[in-house]
């Protein structure tokens, strides 16, 4: 069985768009797509759309055409976009279909995101005594990480500081101007240990990503990146995840530990084999933690790790080069194609001022998101 | 003052927060699952701060449901020996004075400090020292 290829990648900017809706963004990324693919939408046979809150994908149909194909919308939380992009590979590698795409878009409005209890089968009294605010448990989770692995607040100062200086090098950015680490620190505090520059927000945007069969993509004589896994899953017994009324004290892993290690096994690499990788950091704690989850250093490397520039663009593993989603913001249908799509241009050696040198092969993505669940994937040039 | 919820807590004074014992497996969760799967059981009165941050921005409404005048205060997880870490706020505490590991002990504690009939919300404070 052939390989699933990525042909095409398009995307809207993140930030904030006034006058277009998420549907918008996410057609306007389509279309980018297909012409970057040199197909038409014609020969798209089905997609995978995802968006949290801006309306059902497949209306997308409308601007792009009635073509008569499938289109599956789908929700799973900020692994949406995750979850579309597995599935959408799901149906090449069966062979049932040869060309198709994964899309993702969003809008959301300003401010935290308004969980309700009901949605994660929580009782009521729990959102009335100010528990259901994703903050707090992203602020325990790195307040404990660090009191047990030795990372000290500046740390966390660093991962921003990195975030909106590569942000400022990535056209499809938000925050696009450097801030220095003492007013990253001195900011306001949102959450204890974080202020207000150390959380990504809500934000808009729109990705597409156009895959291919290996043999359709020769036939079309594209140059394709090779799609060596994608995984979706979701918590072990013992994780710690958002909106948790209770943990176990015997601790467990985290999906995103399940999702990393399967896609490994299934692309048969490990994470030294990886160029240039894209890690979830809606806030600049989660980059840390997860590049211990994902495997790529040990629990309190990370201190030592961000101090030598090693996550740099020019350093030994590049984590977040277009800025991540502390730059970017945080459309969740869109967010974790939006690091697919980093990586393709990456592996392309298209990335501009932001583009990783040494000529990469290898990339990574990683999403994380409520209530425990995580995608990953790997590319191959 | 009332619970801010049914079977929170225990009836006695003072009063326990009420878990659930899973029958088979024996673990423990908070609050206790409304099914046959579960058994309630009181939690220890004392435990140790696990982790904490302090919420510094007034929780959107809906669905919280505290006073429109926003003071800070702490969010923590409680270990409670041999049970489980529970989520609760922290009170009749300095910010500057939490450390994890600390003992602590529960208090309801109302969800509107200046109103006069609130409801009781679970929290713990520093523990006596003995």
């Amino acid at each position: 069985m052939g390989e699933v290829c990525i042909i095409g990648v398009g995307i809207h900017p993140f930030g904030r768009t006034e006058g277009m809706s998420g549907v918008d963004q996410g057609v306007f990324a389509v279309r980018q797509a297909l012409s970057d693919a040199g197909i038409e939408w014609g020969d798209v046979q089905f997609a995978y759309g995802a968006s949290e809150a801006a309306g059902n994908p497949d209306t997308m149909v409308d601007q792009l055409g009635l073509t008569g194909m499938q289109f599956i919308n789908v929700r799973n939380g900020c692994a949406a976009g995750g979850s579309a992009l597995f599935s959408a590979q799901m149906a090449i590698k069966s062979g049932e279909c040869d060309i198709g795409m994964a899309v993702g878009f969003d809008k959301h409005p300003r401010g935290a995101f308004d969980a309700k209890p009901a949605e994660y089968n929580l009782p009521d009294w729990y959102g009335d005594a100010g528990f259901m605010v994703t903050t707090q448990f992203f602020a325990n989770k790195i307040m404990r990480y660090m009191q047990l692995n030795g990372i000290s607040r500046e740390t966390l100062g660093r991962v921003s500081e990195k975030a909106f200086r590569n942000g400022e090098k990535a056209p499809h950015a938000w925050r696009r101007q450097p801030v220095p680490l003492d007013e990253i620190l001195d900011a306001p505090m949102v959450s204890d240990p974080y202020s207000k520059y150390m959380f990504c927000s809500p934000a808009e945007g729109g990705v597409a990503l156009i895959l291919a069969s290996e043999k359709k993509a020769r036939e079309l004589g594209v140059k394709p990146i090779r799609l060596k896994a994608a995984t979706m899953r979701t918590r072990p017994p013992g994780s710690f995840e958002v909106f948790a009324p209770s943990i176990d004290i015997e601790r467990g892993g985290s999906a995103t530990n399940i999702a990393s290690t399967d896609a490994f096994r299934i692309a048969g690499m490990g994470p030294e084999d990886i160029d240039v990788a894209q890690l979830q950091d809606t806030e600049a704690g989660a980059e840390l933690m997860h590049m211990a989850e994902n495997g790529f250093c040990a629990d309190g490397d990370q201190e030592k790790w961000l101090i030598d520039g090693l996550t740099e663009i020019g350093g030994k593993l590049p984590v977040n080069t277009d800025g991540g989603c502390l730059a970017c913001g945080e459309p969740i249908g869109a967010s974790g194609l939006r690091q697919v799509y980093e990586n393709v241009v990456q592996l392309r050696g298209a990335g501009g001022a932001r583009q990783v040198p040494g000529d990469p092969k290898t990339a990574y993505s990683h999403v994380y998101g409520a209530p425990g669940v995580s995608a990953v994937t790997i590319l191959e040039r | 003052m009332q619970p801010i919820a049914d079977g929170l807590f225990t009836a006695e004074n003072p009063p326990r927060l009420i878990g659930g014992r899973h029958k088979d497996s024996g673990r423990i969760v908070f609050p206790c699952p409304e099914n046959d799967k579960f058994e309630p059981v009181p939690l220890s009165r004392s435990g140790k701060l696990w982790s904490y941050t302090i919420q510094r921005f007034r929780p959107k409404s809906p669905p919280y449901a505290g006073p429109e005048a926003f003071r800070p205060f702490p969010v923590a997880y409680v270990e409670l020996p041999g049970q489980t870490i529970v989520e609760a706020r922290l009170v009749d505490v300095d910010f500057d004075a939490l450390a994890i590991g600390m003992d602590l002990e529960f208090t309801p504690t109302p969800l509107d400090p200046d109103a006069e009939d609130s409801v009781l919300i679970p929290a713990f404070r520093p523990a006596e020292a003995a």
